[in-house]
């Protein structure tokens, strides 16, 4: 049964250093609150798995939260570069395992399905398996076709943020659900922040519901999406996006933003 | 600025002279800048019946603007219906139910192999690009690519740094020898034209150049000897009512001042 408590307490217990740990939500219901609690906490030497690691990722790799990062698009989405994890890159402080969207949502899957691998067509002829030693080839034991393993992803701790969820802590979203219900499925103890907590959570057609059993703790954090968005309840911030370019790209400002906006920021 | 032909942009033409290549009735699966605003006007145009995907899984997309991210809020709005990504990749784009597939490139070479990862060594890149996301497998499974890139030296490469999507790997017979099911990069629509993979090496070569582009001009632009097609045609010139909806279209984005 998942227990309802505040963010920092839920961060403390489940994020520690040197963790697996995965925020999804995808471009929709990114978790930033639990993001800037977990750089408030100064967690370090993390590896930080999460398909599309945009502004989140960067400000976590930026305050040098993150070794390492799995990833298959790393970009701010419709604006640009992530400049902090370009710095990582060039800098060599980032381990990079690099994939594809495809790859990603499988590795999930069969993460979620308690399975080793997922099996998947793709990647070939890409020059990825050659640097991404987690992509290897595999063949059909049926018609011998190559297809393409990839391991399953099993984070010691998933984070995601939803619409609400009822007092026993059972997680209603919906919108763009990305990989949320696989990454919750597929991490070893999870997160869901929260816009609301409400009595009954009332049916909406195409909404995920995820189980409290199946999910360790639930946070509320009003907002907790910005500046992606949470659908019903907020409107993405694009002028924000924009914005982070002239923001994240030199190191000095960046790290002014992020102490007087996160770091010195309500609890 | 974009170099300007008459009364249009370099850059109108070349998204015109792209959402002219979709066929109405069509599944597009649709990478965003570039593609996704032909993909929206051609919509708006002569394929009111093409039906938008984007990689965070909405099916049927209609935005009334362009979207700022595949992720954007109005894709699930006016979409037919929405669907998680792991479904997205493998029920939908993995079998080859969708039609075309239409990205962009940060460098395309002459075997039509898309590179959106690095410029220069992987461990120690001059330029870190954001990577593969969605469109390795666009680039193997839909029916046919169309890429959208401006054309230059640095985008145009004799061989791209890094093989992201497999075009037609080192030419002719490679994408059956890989197993990739789609047909590839039928045509690569640039700001000085059209380019299309000759039918026996699978070399791009151009076929189309647009109004006022000489020859010349795009083998300048070009990082291999480039071929033109027997017949080189010149592009039709964009319609006022082109241009009219894919203004209006640019107009209703907030913070957009192009493609």
């Amino acid at each position: 049964m998942a227990e309802v408590v505040p963010l920092s307490d839920a961060i403390e217990r489940l994020v520690h250093d040197g963790d697996c740990v995965a925020l999804e939500g995808f471009t929709h219901l990114i978790p930033f609150a639990a993001a800037h609690e977990i750089i408030r906490q100064g967690r370090t030497g993390l590896t930080l798995v999460r398909m599309t690691p945009d502004l989140i990722y960067d400000q976590l790799i930026g305050m040098g939260c993150a070794a390492k990062l799995v990833f298959s698009w790393g970009g701010n989405p419709g604006v640009g570069s992530l400049h902090r994890f370009r710095d990582a890159v060039r800098e060599g402080t980032l381990h990079l395992e690099e994939h594809s969207h495809a790859g990603m949502a499988n590795a999930y899957v069969a993460g979620a399905s308690g399975l080793p691998f997922a099996v998947l067509r793709g990647y070939r002829g890409t020059d990825l398996p050659t640097v991404t030693d987690t992509i290897k080839p595999i063949t059909c034991p049926f018609t011998g076709e190559e297809l393409t393993a990839v391991p399953a992803i099993n984070p010691d701790t998933g984070i995601v943020h939803a619409q609400r969820a009822d007092r026993a802590g059972n997680v209603q979203l919906w919108g763009i659900t990305g990989v949320q219900k696989e990454v919750v499925l597929a991490s070893r103890r999870s997160l869901v922040t929260v816009e609301e907590v409400v009595d009954t959570l009332d049916p909406v057609p195409g909404a995920v519901v995820i189980p409290s059993w199946v999910v360790d703790y639930v946070a509320v954090a009003p907002g907790g999406s910005h500046p992606s968005y949470t659908q019903g309840y907020s409107v993405r911030d694009n002028a924000f996006y924009s914005a982070w370019d002239a923001i994240s790209r030199d190191r000095e400002k960046f790290l002014a933003w992020m102490s007087e906006n996160v770091l010195e920021g309500s609890r | 600025m974009s170099p300007t032909s008459g009364e249009w942009t370099a850059d109108e033409m070349m998204t015109i002279a792209a959402a002219r290549r979709l066929t109405d009735g069509t599944a597009c699966f649709v990478g965003i800048g570039l593609p996704s605003t032909a993909a929206n006007l051609a919509r708006r145009t002569h394929a009111p019946g093409l039906t938008l995907i984007y990689e965070s899984g909405t099916i049927g997309a209609k935005p009334g603007r362009l979207p700022l991210s595949i992720g954007d809020g109005i894709l699930a709005e006016t979409a037919d219906t929405v669907v998680s990504v792991p479904e997205i990749f493998n029920y939908w784009l993995q079998p080859g139910r969708i039609g075309v597939g239409f990205l962009g490139a940060a460098q395309i070479d002459r075997y039509g192999n898309i590179n959106t990862t690095v410029i220069g060594d992987y461990a120690d890149p001059k330029v870190r690009l954001p990577g593969a996301g969605g469109a390795p497998e666009i680039a193997a499974s839909c029916g046919e690519v169309i890429v959208i890139v401006r054309q230059s030296r640095r985008a145009f490469v004799d061989r791209v740094d890094f093989v992201t999507s497999v075009g037609f790997g080192a030419g002719s017979g490679d994408r059956e020898r890989l197993g990739l099911r789609g047909r590839g990069p039928r045509t690569v629509i640039t700001d000085l034209g059209v380019l299309a993979p000759d039918p026996d090496t699978a070399e791009l070569r151009v076929t189309h150049l647009h109004p006022g582009v000489t020859l010349e001009a795009a083998r300048e632009a070009t990082g291999w000897p480039l071929a033109a097609a027997p017949g080189l045609e010149t592009t039709p010139a964009p319609t006022e009512a082109e241009l009219r909806e894919l203004r209006a279209l640019v107009a209703a984005t907030p913070g957009r001042e192009g493609s």
